[in-house]
């Protein structure tokens, strides 16, 4: 159902323009449950909402040849648990007004729930979410219609100009890695997934050592670790996941051209660098935040968009991972342009690599990023978010007591540094996806 | 679900004590609607400005958003992008956005730096100033985005020529990012006249939702608005849409692996109707019995029971401004034509007529309903969104406070009569995308 709020159409335009620092930015408690998994918990009492998040070493990343199982396992545990059909688990939480939701991408998966904190309604869905997690039946004719589903959905990802670059870039980026492949799958790999596949890898990574919850709202201590005991019940032990292995840059550049029926042509650059846990996380953080990650101060919108129009969006961006999460850079231009924008796309690059930043740029990121913290946690929602991240990449409890001070200590010579050890021109994959103008 | 738990339902969903909103309005005419929500140190500022699409003609579509574009272009006194700098240098998130109705600035900031916003804001509604080197680079950007959210995305073209279809005479036929030959042939004056006739205090509302006292805020408003001489606002022509009398279809061919089926029926909204008010709150919750998770009739007999397609659902919007539409749409799955999926949906449409809806069913919908109100409020940004929006067409926010008590009165019979009201089938516009190489029937 459609609130007022979620226009479905595609009439709301964005203009895409792309302090207060507490001695304790979130009290987060934490524990681990009876059968191992550990928990995270806030506090808050304003409204009357739980939010659950359950997340699991499980992504696409686990897939190893047979690509899209991890999606198609994520996709089916709401289809079916012991006596519950699909329909009976969808209306024991819509009935309560409960939302639920579950994806899986290529670190993580996970399913959420969002209610409200009445204790009859939590115990009218704890059960199920524990039974939809941790004993999922696989039916059949729901494995064929989910696979079906994926099918299709990989046949529209090759006529659609955003997915074919993306995909590109990540077959190339990390040609024979776990992240190679996203958790759409492959056509050929997805009509040979059985329904043992399915039962296997649940049974590896959907387990208590390879878990995570993460809770935030109207919950007691008490009434929250009770909470957790139900959410968790079913799991088993089992063990955490092998720890997915570093990508190898490419040996030398290389640029990809892919020929599309498109008046605009999208370009995408990038290589493996970012870890969670990144010595380098914080300079290489607030570099692009310089370069391109920070909407309209940034270097690659002032001068490709503000001061020559050649792209409506274009940014830099490091995805942190569990192991050499992927730098990019993309833009998108009108096919005659795309050679002028390439060539600035690079020399925006080596110049920040050879220069760094100015003082002025830093202070003003500094600014920026630390002024805006409190934007970071200003709800419910975006806690659970933080809590599962945290959580999940077991990243210390007080990372975001510490983020504005980390952010403030990093120097211009940090960021160049870094920079130029870690981001190399001559190693860096990049997409073309055009037309002829 | 038992009524029990419905009514019980409604008992927890009741909102802390203290979270009311309040508005004045400024000798000027400019409103200001503030609601307090001091769970962050945070504040979200929107500036509504009644100016959107609808409000265009053929020749200068997609003005209001190029506009939109160039207040960040510079003033009397701010250099072209200082704006957003000096909002990023306090910390601040900023952006924009146009919609058919209505054009919204908004920052997200420390609620402590409220100030500059409505400084900023204040000297945008009047002192900015068009340079032909900016206004050339930012339509070439638009462009782009054109390229970029539709002429490269097949769906989005079938979407935009659809509303053209559906609406021959009304606004709504109008795309809000301007269609490309009228981008192409944009002047700067078209933008700064736009400007001058549609931005005044009297045609804004600003939004406050956050970590701020109401009476600070009003003072702060007086300070920076007040003396903001209003304009006289010529309301546009009215154009109405013509009756439908018979049924509208178009057929569109790009690069898809599958087709795509958008249906629309005629439908009312807050201002059509004159009597039957309940009408639009049964309507809403129509496309809830259909559309409203996994539980619901679209998921479970299209998507699972028959497999018809991999993906479908509903929409419609209760408190547009202009009448618009209950929109139907689908992607079939393999082996499925388009045309059985629409018979799929009429289907749906006929069961809707010929037999009441369950309680079940009912209670399921307003169960949402009641805990959706509760999870908005988690949001500031949400909850300016909600206010603005209902606001700058001309509605009441405080329709908010009533929806869940007029959607929990809507019975099984106002549904059906409102299934056989508004699915008319001679009211209906039905655009088909196909694959390329495919021509006519599969």
């Amino acid at each position: 159902m459609n609130t007022m709020l979620f226009k479905w159409s595609v009439a709301l335009i964005a203009s895409f323009t792309c302090v207060i620092q507490s001695a304790h930015a979130l009290d987060i408690r934490s524990w681990e449950t009876s059968n191992g998994v550990k928990v995270l918990f806030v506090e808050s009492h304003e409204l009357p909402i739980v939010d659950v998040r359950m997340t699991f070493k499980a992504g696409s990343s686990r897939d190893g040849t047979l690509y899209g199982l991890s999606r198609l396992v994520n996709s089916l545990l709401v289809e079916g648990t012991g006596k519950y059909s699909a329909e009976d688990i969808a209306l024991t939480f819509e009935s309560t007004g409960s939302e639920q939701s579950h994806d899986s991408l290529r670190d993580m998966a996970w399913v959420s729930l969002r209610s409200l904190s009445d204790q009859t309604l939590l115990d009218k869905t704890s059960d199920l979410f524990a039974r939809v997690v941790a004993l999922p039946s696989f039916p059949q004719d729901a494995i064929d219609r989910d696979r079906q589903s994926m099918l299709v959905s990989l046949a529209n990802r090759k006529t659609r100009i955003a997915d074919v670059v993306e995909d590109a870039f990540f077959h190339h980026v990390y040609r024979d890695h776990a992240y190679e492949v996203g958790s759409h799958g492959s056509e050929e790999t997805l009509k040979s997934i059985t329904q043992q596949d399915l039962i296997d890898f649940h049974t590896r990574y959907y387990v208590a050592k390879n878990a995570n919850l993460s809770l935030v709202g109207d919950l007691t201590m008490e009434q929250a670790r009770q909470y957790a005991e139900q959410l968790t019940r079913y799991l088993k032990p089992g063990k955490s996941a092998e720890p997915i292995a570093a990508a190898s840059p490419a040996p030398s550049a290389k640029t990809i051209n892919i020929p599309f029926k498109t008046s605009q042509t999208h370009i995408m650059q990038g290589m493996p660098i970012l870890s969670r846990k990144d010595p380098d996380y914080y300079a290489l953080y607030v570099g692009n935040h310089i370069l391109g990650g920070s909407g309209f101060s940034s270097r690659l919108m002032q001068e490709i968009r503000e001061n020559r129009g050649l792209s409506y969006s274009v940014y830099s961006y490091f995805m942190p991972m569990e192991n050499s999460g992927p730098f990019e850079m993309a833009l998108q231009t009108k096919n005659h342009q795309a050679e002028e924008a390439t060539a600035l796309l690079q020399k925006l690059l080596t110049d920040f690599i050879d220069n760094g930043p100015n003082e002025d740029e830093l202070d003003h990121a500094r600014k920026n990023i630390t002024g805006g913290f409190p934007l970071k946690i200003d709800s419910n929602k975006k806690i659970v978010d933080y809590l599962a991240v945290i959580g999940f990449y077991d990243l210390p409890l007080d990372y975001l007591d510490n983020f504005n001070a980390n952010i403030l200590a990093v120097t211009r010579s940090d960021i160049q540094d870094a920079f130029k050890r870690r981001v190399k021109p001559n190693n860096m994959v990049r997409i073309i996806v055009g037309g002829e103008s | 679900m038992k009524l029990k738990l419905l009514w019980a339902l409604a008992c927890i969903a009741v909102l802390p004590a203290h979270a009311k909103t309040v508005e004045t309005v400024l000798d000027n005419g400019m409103k200001v609607i503030v609601r307090e929500d001091h769970r962050a140190p945070v504040v979200v500022s929107q500036v509504w400005y009644r100016i959107g699409s609808t409000y265009e003609h053929d020749g200068i579509s997609g003005v209001s958003h190029v506009l939109e574009h160039m207040m960040f272009k510079g003033t009397k006194s701010l250099k072209p992008g200082e704006f957003s700098e000096i909002i990023a240098a306090n910390g601040g998130r900023e952006n924009a956005f146009t919609s058919r109705d209505y054009t919204a600035y908004f920052q997200q900031i420390a609620s402590d730096r409220l100030e500059i916003c409505l400084k900023l804001e204040a000297d945008r509604m009047r002192n900015v100033v068009f340079l032909a080197d900016e206004f050339k680079k930012e339509v070439a950007v638009v462009q782009e985005e054109r390229r970029w959210r539709v002429d490269n995305k097949p769906k989005s073209q079938l979407f935009e020529q659809f509303y053209a279809t559906a609406f021959l005479t009304s606004p709504l036929r109008i795309p809000t990012i301007g269609w490309m030959n009228d981008l192409e042939n944009l002047q700067m004056e078209d933008a700064s006249l736009w400007y001058q006739k549609w931005y005044a205090p009297n045609n804004a509302t600003l939004v406050i939702v956050g970590n701020v006292n109401s009476d600070e805020v009003f003072r702060l408003a007086n300070q920076y608005f007040a003396d903001i001489k209003p304009s006289v606002i010529e309301p546009p022509k009215p154009r109405p849409e013509i009756a439908q009398t018979g049924e509208r279809r178009i057929n569109l061919y790009g690069q898809t692996s599958s087709p795509y089926l958008l249906m629309g029926y005629k439908a009312p909204v807050l201002s059509t109707l004159k009597d039957n008010i309940k009408d639009i709150y049964a309507m809403d919750v129509l496309s809830g019995i259909l559309d409203g998770g996994n539980s619901a009739r679209v998921a479970k007999k299209m998507l699972r029971g028959e497999e018809i397609a991999v993906e479908a659902g509903t929409s419609y919007d209760p408190f547009d401004r202009l009448a618009g539409l209950f929109i139907f749409a689908g992607t079939p799955n393999e082996g499925i034509t388009p045309q059985r999926l629409e018979q799929a949906f009429i289907s749906e449409i006929r069961d809707l007529q010929e037999n009441p809806v369950t309680q079940q069913e009912l209670e399921r919908v307003k169960a949402q309903v009641i805990a959706r109100k509760v999870f908005d409020q988690d949001s500031t940004f949400n909850l300016g969104m909600q206010i603005g929006m209902l606001d700058s067409v001309g509605y009441d926010y405080k329709l908010l406070d009533t929806y869940v008590d007029n959607v929990r009165r809507v019975t099984a019979e106002d549904v059906q009569r409102v299934a056989r009201q508004y699915f008319d089938k001679n009211k209906l516009t039905v655009a088909t995308l196909w694959p390329e190489e495919e021509i006519g029937n599969k």
